[in-house]
């Protein structure tokens, strides 16, 4: 919203992460994405009569981490509860969750955008709760029948719940947030954030604050809404939302608490969000303690080796990298949301290439743009931080010039060959000094008008004769062509 | 050698000796099962095929000196509400008729492991909910002291099946007395181990803090020899305790000298029947000519052991059964009309008997015909005590004064090393005297329930009989794991008493 705006959107956000383990939360079953359905299942995931979970202890642990390096307070003891609902997808009429004592709470994520597109915001986190994920219902609307089939394989997939505190004020800080948070998950290698395969799901809670003439500020109810299916669904969706509210306090002036908070349902291709049925909003989950787990116990040992193996957090690794390298505080931050992958290849490019500002440049303009037009992965990328430090130190030597060396990493991107490999096949060969010399010499014979004008003071003339020294031997280096014919001139004065 | 009037302790020994081969054995109590269910009702399935195959597969490995297991050939009896993969399990519900699991419960496992020979399934009150076993959806089972009347609940078919000599040993599950009561009803010996002493992986859930797996047999030395094979950590059950397994057989042999036991002054107030405080009070006098000595102690929390059971119990069930919906397992209701032909939008209301849907239907309908009417009062009564605005005043409520009463049995335990007394006010009721009145029934778990809300372990066995010829049981409850103990009591009344070896009279048969 444009500080013009007559009001302030206030956002919350409640994200849902599959942890990254093997097997789900309560049972041996293989959480992979993409089994034939029902497939991945077991009794215990079923919800056969007389089965009973057993927590999964790594994502527990992975729980921790995410909540450890989301600042919150972990709780020495924690239970699980049972959450009552029925729905064809849950098999056992109730989701193993959290409810009054959940494992952590009371934490926060910053983001910052580095353009200044918004003002740095703190974002607290409410809780972090761990649960059982529901199996998936497909509709099958297309064959007209109504009817719904459903895939157990994803029941019982541990979810990481984070709740956070209304603390957004734009779709554009929501959204940026949310890359934020991905981008710390994807770090901490808890999950890995697929929105795709339903690994990262949000909802969102917006409402309006208003300013009175009398001073006093109007709050619009609080909707709450479903089925974002991207990042830029979330700020679409928020966006649309937020005017839809105005335009709806105009008309209505309906405040906060007067009416039930409503669910919308937000439809992507049509850009809007539609009001959900009444009946899904007013559950009454009837919690209680589930019976068949044991409360955990988290010891201060175990927080402490869960710290000590996290890696560092984006947010200080942009820091650090913007030190040790001597880069800006942009190109810290370009380099860290590619991941930590790519940000381990500047580190050792930079090395080997003993500058940082250097590695930077070559990774931003070189190595991602490819890397974009690709589709690629770092870890598969066929210059590996050797090679690329090996042709920048010859561009240094003054081998080649930089729009040469493209053209060679180019070769060796598509080639997977090392440079000298790549510039024997080209056809490429350092000149010596001696000839670079000889060659001028002809020139500056060739070319007496230009030699006049340089004469005269006008340096740039000394351009014409890089193209014809390109033409005579297209390895020459430009920059070294128009240092010797200079100097040359000169001597000739 | 009639191995129908041989204990499990001897069965195994005979087995093992060769004087008697495990189809020989499995044979005469299929056949006494064949010659006598009609009259009792005690099994939901027999396992003929089965028994007899395992039973000569343990006969031909014992003889060709092959491993074999440590009640290689006992018949055991299963209540249905364990997860057998080779016979149906129902839980006496026509919600769960025809379901075969794919797995066995952890007890099945470790006696399966143990090479006893299953015989079959015994009836019960559908899903454990009721204390007279008319609740089953396969009808009632009948007493075999007399057949008009009741052999308790809920494990009523394991109860009354080793009564009736059918099984030398069965296995019951107790989450209010659902062991201890119908073995004191039918004269015979049941132990309630503390929570967590037997997995209850694979035992369809009624209450889940609750229930506990437990032995039932003709004596308390039979009931040590089960435990030692189907007690013991399982991690598939979380709330399984890690402790080691005692030798139960070995530690029974011992004076009663020094042991204190409580006498709680309140369980012979109004209410209890004058032949059954008779009994027990007898019972007081054998244990204390033993060596025990009597103490009064005080439970000030037990007059609330009924609200708080009936709350605490409800509101599990009612999530714990929330998963039979019809679509996955058991009772399906039939289609209605159009169930799919049709979809919901071109139906009224009206078409739709009210539902909003054509699976919504398939679901409510399901559910409506496939429990019975104690199983639907128990799942209202949990879903309304769980509900918003009630919560607080109902299910904390009760976890609280639970905690209390678990208290009060630990306080106790500080002076006593056993508590014992009535395991219900009157003997064997009849058949349909406590339908009409649920709460009634109810009250049969009386003495019972705060066993299960204090997770400890209590024992029942006779202590005499009515001038009328029906069994009177005693209970002895113990601190957490002191299962050694109450079976070594147990074992040394039975040694000094012939209560536990009466047998009805011949079973005839009777017109239903």
């Amino acid at each position: 919203m444009s500080s013009a705006a007559p009001y302030t959107t206030i956002i919350g956000l409640e994200v849902h992460v599959q942890l990254m383990t093997r097997t789900k939360l309560f049972c041996g079953c293989s959480t992979k994405f993409g089994g034939a359905p029902n497939t991945q299942v077991c009794p215990t995931c079923l919800g056969l009569p007389g089965s009973l979970p057993m927590m999964n202890r790594q994502a527990f642990d992975l729980a921790l981490r995410s909540a450890l390096a989301l600042e919150c307070s972990i709780a020495p003891f924690t239970k699980w509860d049972r959450k009552n609902y029925f729905y064809p997808d849950l098999p056992k009429g109730y989701q193993i969750s959290q409810f009054d004592l959940p494992f952590s709470s009371d934490g926060c994520l910053e983001v910052v955008d580095p353009k200044g597109a918004f003002e740095p915001r703190r974002v607290g986190i409410i809780r972090v709760h761990l649960e059982e994920d529901a199996g998936k219902s497909m509709h099958d609307e297309a064959a007209g029948t109504g009817d719904t089939r459903i895939d157990l394989n994803r029941a019982g997939t541990p979810l990481c719940e984070i709740v956070t505190q209304p603390d957004l004020r734009s779709p554009q800080e929501a959204r940026a947030w949310l890359n934020e948070l991905k981008l710390l998950l994807v770090y901490l290698g808890v999950s890995d954030c697929n929105m795709q395969e339903g690994s990262l799901r949000v909802d969102a809670n917006v409402n309006l604050h208003i300013p009175q003439p009398d001073g006093r500020v109007a709050k619009t109810p609080i909707v709450e809404i479903k089925n974002m299916n991207s990042f830029r669904s979330v700020e679409r969706a928020l966006t649309y939302e937020a005017a839809r509210q105005w335009e709806e306090w105009q008309a209505t002036k309906a405040e906060m608490g007067k009416t039930p908070k409503q669910t919308r349902g937000w439809d992507d291709p049509a850009g809007i969000t539609r009001a959900q049925r009444h009946k899904e909003e007013s559950s009454d989950y009837r919690y209680f303690p589930e019976p068949d787990l044991v409360p955990v116990t988290v010891s201060a040992e175990r927080i402490q080796s869960i710290r000590s193996n996290m890696g560092e957090p984006p947010v200080s690794l942009r820091k650090t990298l913007a030190a040790r390298w001597t880069i800006s505080a942009y190109d810290a931050d370009v380099l860290v949301n590619q991941g930590r992958e790519l940000v381990d290849y500047f580190e050792d490019l930079a090395t080997r290439v003993g500058e940082g500002k250097v590695a930077s440049n070559w990774m931003q303009q070189d190595v991602l743009r490819i890397l974009n037009e690709t589709n690629g992965t770092v870890s598969a990328f066929p210059v590996r931080p050797e090679g690329l430090a090996d042709l920048i130190g010859r561009v240094k030597k003054g081998d080649f010039d930089t729009s040469r060396a493209r053209e060679i990493f180019a070769e060796m991107v598509t080639s997977g060959r090392p440079v000298d490999d790549v510039v024997a096949g080209m056809g490429i060969s350092a000149v010596s000094d001696d000839d670079v010399i000889a060659l001028c010499r002809e020139l500056l014979a060739a070319n007496p008008k230009i030699v006049a004008d340089v004469k005269s003071g006008k340096e740039q003339a000394a351009a014409g004769l890089i193209g014809q020294a390109k033409k005579k031997n297209a390895n020459v280096n430009p920059g070294k062509v128009r240092a010797i014919c200079i100097d040359l001139i000169r001597g000739m004065e | 050698m009639q191995p129908l009037e041989l204990s499990a302790v001897d069965l195994v020994t005979a087995l093992r000796q060769g004087d008697i081969t495990a189809v020989e054995c499995a044979t005469a109590f299929l056949d006494r099962i064949e010659a006598t269910n009609g009259s009792i009702n005690a099994f939901l399935a027999v396992d003929r095929e089965g028994a007899l195959s395992r039973a000569a597969d343990i006969d031909a490995r014992r003889k060709a000196g092959k491993p074999i297991g440590s009640l290689a050939g006992l018949p055991v009896a299963l209540k249905d509400v364990l997860c057998t993969k080779d016979m149906p399990t129902t839980c006496a519900s026509k919600m769960l008729a025809g379901f075969r699991p794919p797995y066995d419960a952890d007890v099945v496992a470790r006696l399966r492991q143990a090479d006893a020979v299953f015989v079959g399934k015994t009836n019960m009150d559908e899903f454990a909910m009721g204390g007279s076993n008319e609740n089953s959806a396969f009808g009632p089972v009948r007493n075999p002291w007399d057949l008009s009347r009741a052999p308790g609940g809920s494990s009523g078919g394991s109860a009354a099946c080793v009564a009736a000599d059918m099984a030398p040993v069965a296995i019951g599950s107790d989450t209010g007395g659902s062991i201890r009561q119908p073995a004191g009803l039918c004269g015979i010996t049941g132990l309630k181990p503390t929570y967590g002493r037997v997995s209850r992986r694979g035992l369809i859930a009624f209450a889940s803090s609750l229930d506990q797996i437990g032995p039932m047999a003709r004596s308390a030395a039979d009931c040590a020899l089960l435990m030692e094979t189907i007690a013991g950590h399982d991690p598939g059950d979380s709330t399984s305790l890690a402790a080691d397994v005692p030798r139960y057989t070995d530690l029974l042999d011992k004076p009663l000298a020094g042991v204190r036991i409580g006498r709680v002054p309140e369980h012979f107030a109004a209410g209890l029947d004058p032949e059954v405080a008779k009994g027990v009070e007898e019972a007081f006098a054998v244990l204390m000519a033993a060596g025990a000595t009597v103490h009064d102690v005080h439970l000030p929390h037990a007059k609330y052991g009924i609200p708080t059971y009936y709350l605490i119990a409800p509101c599990e069930a009612s999530s714990n059964l929330a998963r039979y919906d019809g679509a996955h397992y058991g009772h399906r209701a039939e289609p209605g009309k159009g169930h799919r032909a049709e979809s919901a939008g071109q139906r009224t209301a009206g078409q739709t008997g009210g539902f909003e849907s054509p699976l919504v239907e398939m679901y409510c309908r399901s559910r409506a015909e496939g429990f019975g009417p104690e199983v639907k009062r128990r799942i209202m009564l949990g879903t309304y005590a769980l509900s918003a605005g009630y919560y607080e005043a109902y299910y904390a409520k009760a976890l609280r004064v639970r905690r209390l009463i678990r208290q009060d049995y630990l306080d106790a335990f500080q002076t006593v090393d056993l508590i014992g007394g009535p395991v219900s006010a009157t003997p064997a009721f009849r058949l349909g005297e406590k339908t009409d009145d649920p709460l009634a029934m109810y009250l049969v778990d009386l003495y019972t329930v705060g066993t299960n809300l204090a997770g400890v372990g209590g024992i029942s066995f006779p202590c005499g009989f009515t001038k009328s010829g029906l069994p009177i049981g005693f209970q002895l409850q113990a601190p957490p794991l002191a299962e050694p103990l109450l079976l070594q009591a147990a074992d040394r009344f039975q040694r000094l008493t012939d209560w536990h070896r009466r047998r009805p009279k011949t079973i005839g048969e009777v017109k239903a």
